[in-house]
């Protein structure tokens, strides 16, 4: 049937060296250059978005700064034309990004071959599955956490005006340094979750085994790190420093510290929540009693700098208020720390899934 | 050199055991087939030794003691798995370039030749390929990496009778020109008959047989003679026993040489016969080698 004949065998190799790493290269850009290339136009379309945009923003800046008086109504219409980009502005919008990435580029990763079977021919060449699988997920992760650091270096940029010194007549609401949803888009800590996100996905497509349970799987993971990082873990990456009697509710000055917790004492025995409301609520009605009757309404009132004297009046009886807050010069650090652990995260996730395919095939 | 040694090999899925106790051994040189029921646990012996599954008893080692699955053993397997799974949106030259560079040999010369030979273009996507060609692709990948045992799992199931002919006239000639050792799982048995010289069967997740073809069908016999007598053989290694009104068919253990009772004769037995009997009889077993030669039970029963 064949005229074809194969050429002698090479001879055996003895010391049987392994297929060179270097020739994984191709074979992962051929396979995920679809994926990569999607991941740079999703990138890229966000990047010019956030470019016209923080244009715009940057110019409004500059002219509602200059202004003056600051209380004219000529400042306060430039100030309207600062919230030109509020669709970024509060950051929501992007948390989105890394969460998409490790969706879409790290789950079906390995979900895709052991739904179709095609890891019963890639998991049986020369090349060896852990080290397939290695060749595969470091690189692509590396990319993907570059583009995304790319990204949050014009974020970065974007969001200057949000922490720059601001005039309080025109800008009432002070941002935070460490709010929740503008923290992880700067900084290293966007490169980070987009690295984390991509890990998520890779497991989660090795344990799931299909492709789209898995990306399910990973957005609903990374919403549930995200949530609980911001909640739980952020404000506590180094001990809070501790101060009394600043009243911050109102004192607090845009792009500053970021307060952890208030609580009242009195005589060196903490308050609980519901008596610190009841001695506020009755000291505002014996101050101010018509004003307000609901206890709502007292502690709203609180944080008008109308009522600073109820607080003096409380601190004068023998009440102390502490607040418990993170400075901005921590900025940096706790950038380190959660990129640090992020890190830590992806590579313990990577390890078990290569640990994974080592032992769980077929 | 055996191209796959396995000993107490054992595979457990929760709790079911797709394949128990299982010692093995299979030489090179040889067409091997792995012959069983759905569910005997053949793609499970398979995916053991190529080591696609690690297994929970035992152990087994491939190509002259290489444990399986690990590298050494990697760079001379060639695997090719049941529905030939290939990515579909790769083209054949892709999927060429893609199997070489994960290989440390890979026979570009040979593998485009053969495509050429089968009218497989390269520029064709694996997904837009026939059943047939699909198949041909997946052999032709596994053959061109050289390897010196090929392992097919239901290498044919697929395929109509011509693209299954040339399927198996490909393996053929490999092993010819190549010396590759070939293993491969099927339940199609009028084709295993023309292509295997060695034959394993399994049932229920246990070694059956595991012999040279020509030493199996050397030892056993087809009988047959009146119904009423079949008891008379009972002692006898009885496979298969088929009665009807007036005559009876056993399938015994007993070379050719071996004394037949009166008004009994003796057959050769053809492989698929053969298969089918102890495919029938899941408690039969001819291990380990062919039966010995039974003279004092003959003389017996010829009393």
């Amino acid at each position: 049937m064949t005229a074809l004949t194969m050429t002698a065998r090479p001879a055996e190799d003895a010391s049987l060296r392994p297929v060179p790493w270097r020739r994984m290269a191709w074979v992962t850009w051929r396979q995920h250059r679809i994926a990569l290339t999607g991941v740079a136009v999703f990138l890229g379309a966000c990047a010019i978005y956030v470019w016209i945009n923080g244009l715009q923003l940057h110019h409004a800046y500059a002219a509602a700064a200059a202004c003056h008086p600051a209380a004219s109504p000529a400042c306060s219409a430039l100030s309207s034309g600062f919230h030109v980009g509020a669709f970024l502005l509060n950051g929501y919008n992007l948390q989105a990004v890394p969460a998409l990435i490790g969706a879409f580029a790290g789950a079906p990763l390995l979900a895709r071959e052991l739904e179709t079977g095609t890891f019963r021919y890639a998991w049986t060449q020369g090349f060896g599955r852990s080290r397939w699988t290695l060749a595969k997920l470091v690189p692509l992760a590396v990319l993907l956490a570059a583009a995304a650091g790319a990204l949050s270096v014009l974020l970065s940029w974007y969001y200057q005006p949000s922490f720059a010194p601001r005039n309080p007549a025109l800008f009432p609401l002070p941002m935070s340094t460490f709010a929740a949803t503008l923290f992880d888009l700067r900084g290293i800590a966007f490169a980070a979750w987009t690295l984390a996100a991509f890990a998520i996905g890779a497991l989660a497509g090795m344990l799931i085994r299909r492709v789209v349970p898995a990306i399910a799987a990973t957005l609903a993971a990374y919403a549930g790190l995200a949530f609980a990082a911001a909640l739980y873990l952020r404000p506590h990456y180094l001990t809070p420093l501790v101060t009394r009697n600043v009243f911050r509710y109102f004192l607090s000055p845009p792009g500053s510290d970021y307060v952890v917790r208030q609580w009242w004492t009195k005589g060196g025995t903490t308050l609980s929540q519901s008596t610190t409301d009841q001695v506020i609520n009755s000291t505002f009605t014996r101050m101010m009693p018509v004003a307000h009757s609901s206890r709502e309404g007292a502690v709203a009132a609180l944080k008008q700098p109308t009522n600073v004297h109820v607080f003096h009046y409380l601190t004068q009886h023998g009440y102390t208020q502490w607040t418990s807050y993170q400075p901005p010069s921590r900025f940096w650090p706790f950038q380190w720390i959660e990129g640090g652990w992020l890190f830590a995260l992806s590579v313990l996730l990577i390890a078990a899934t290569i640990w994974l395919v080592r032992r769980r095939a077929a | 050199m055996n191209v796959v040694e396995a000993s107490g090999l054992g595979k457990r899925y929760g709790s079911t055991w797709a394949l128990r106790e299982c010692s093995l051994t299979i030489p090179a040189g040889h067409v091997a087939a792995l012959v069983g029921p759905n569910g005997a646990g053949k793609t499970t012996l398979l995916n053991l030794a190529v080591g696609l599954a690690a297994p929970s008893a035992g152990a087994v080692t491939v190509l002259g003691g290489r444990p399986a699955g690990s590298l050494a053993a990697l760079d001379g397997i060639a695997f090719v798995a049941q529905d030939t799974p290939l990515y579909k949106n790769l083209s054949a030259a892709d999927l060429l370039h893609l199997t070489s560079n994960l290989n440390r040999r890979f026979d570009q010369h040979y593998a485009r030749a053969r495509l050429a030979e089968l009218g497989i273009p390269l520029k064709k996507k694996a997904g837009k390929l026939s059943g047939g060609q699909h198949a041909q692709l997946a052999l032709t990948l596994a053959l061109a990496r050289r390897p010196r045992l090929l392992v097919l799992d239901e290498p044919v199931a697929m395929l109509d009778p011509i693209a299954r002919h040339d399927f198996m006239a490909t393996v053929l000639t490999a092993m010819a020109d190549d010396g590759v050792s070939v293993l491969l799982s099927s339940h199609v048995l009028a084709e295993l008959e023309r292509v295997a010289d060695y034959l394993i069967l399994l049932a229920r997740g246990r070694v059956q047989v595991a012999c040279e073809v020509d030493d199996l069908l050397a030892s056993h016999r087809m009988l047959t003679g009146p119904a009423a007598e079949a008891g008379k053989y009972a002692q006898w290694p009885v496979v298969h026993l088929r009665s009807g009104e007036a005559q009876a068919h056993l399938l015994v253990r007993a070379g050719a040489d071996d004394p037949v009772a009166p008004g009994w004769e003796a057959h050769p037995v053809g492989l698929e016969e053969l298969a089918l009997a102890y495919l029938r009889e899941p408690g039969a077993a001819a291990l380990p080698g062919p039966a010995r030669s039974r003279h004092a039970d003959v003389s017996e029963v010829t009393k």
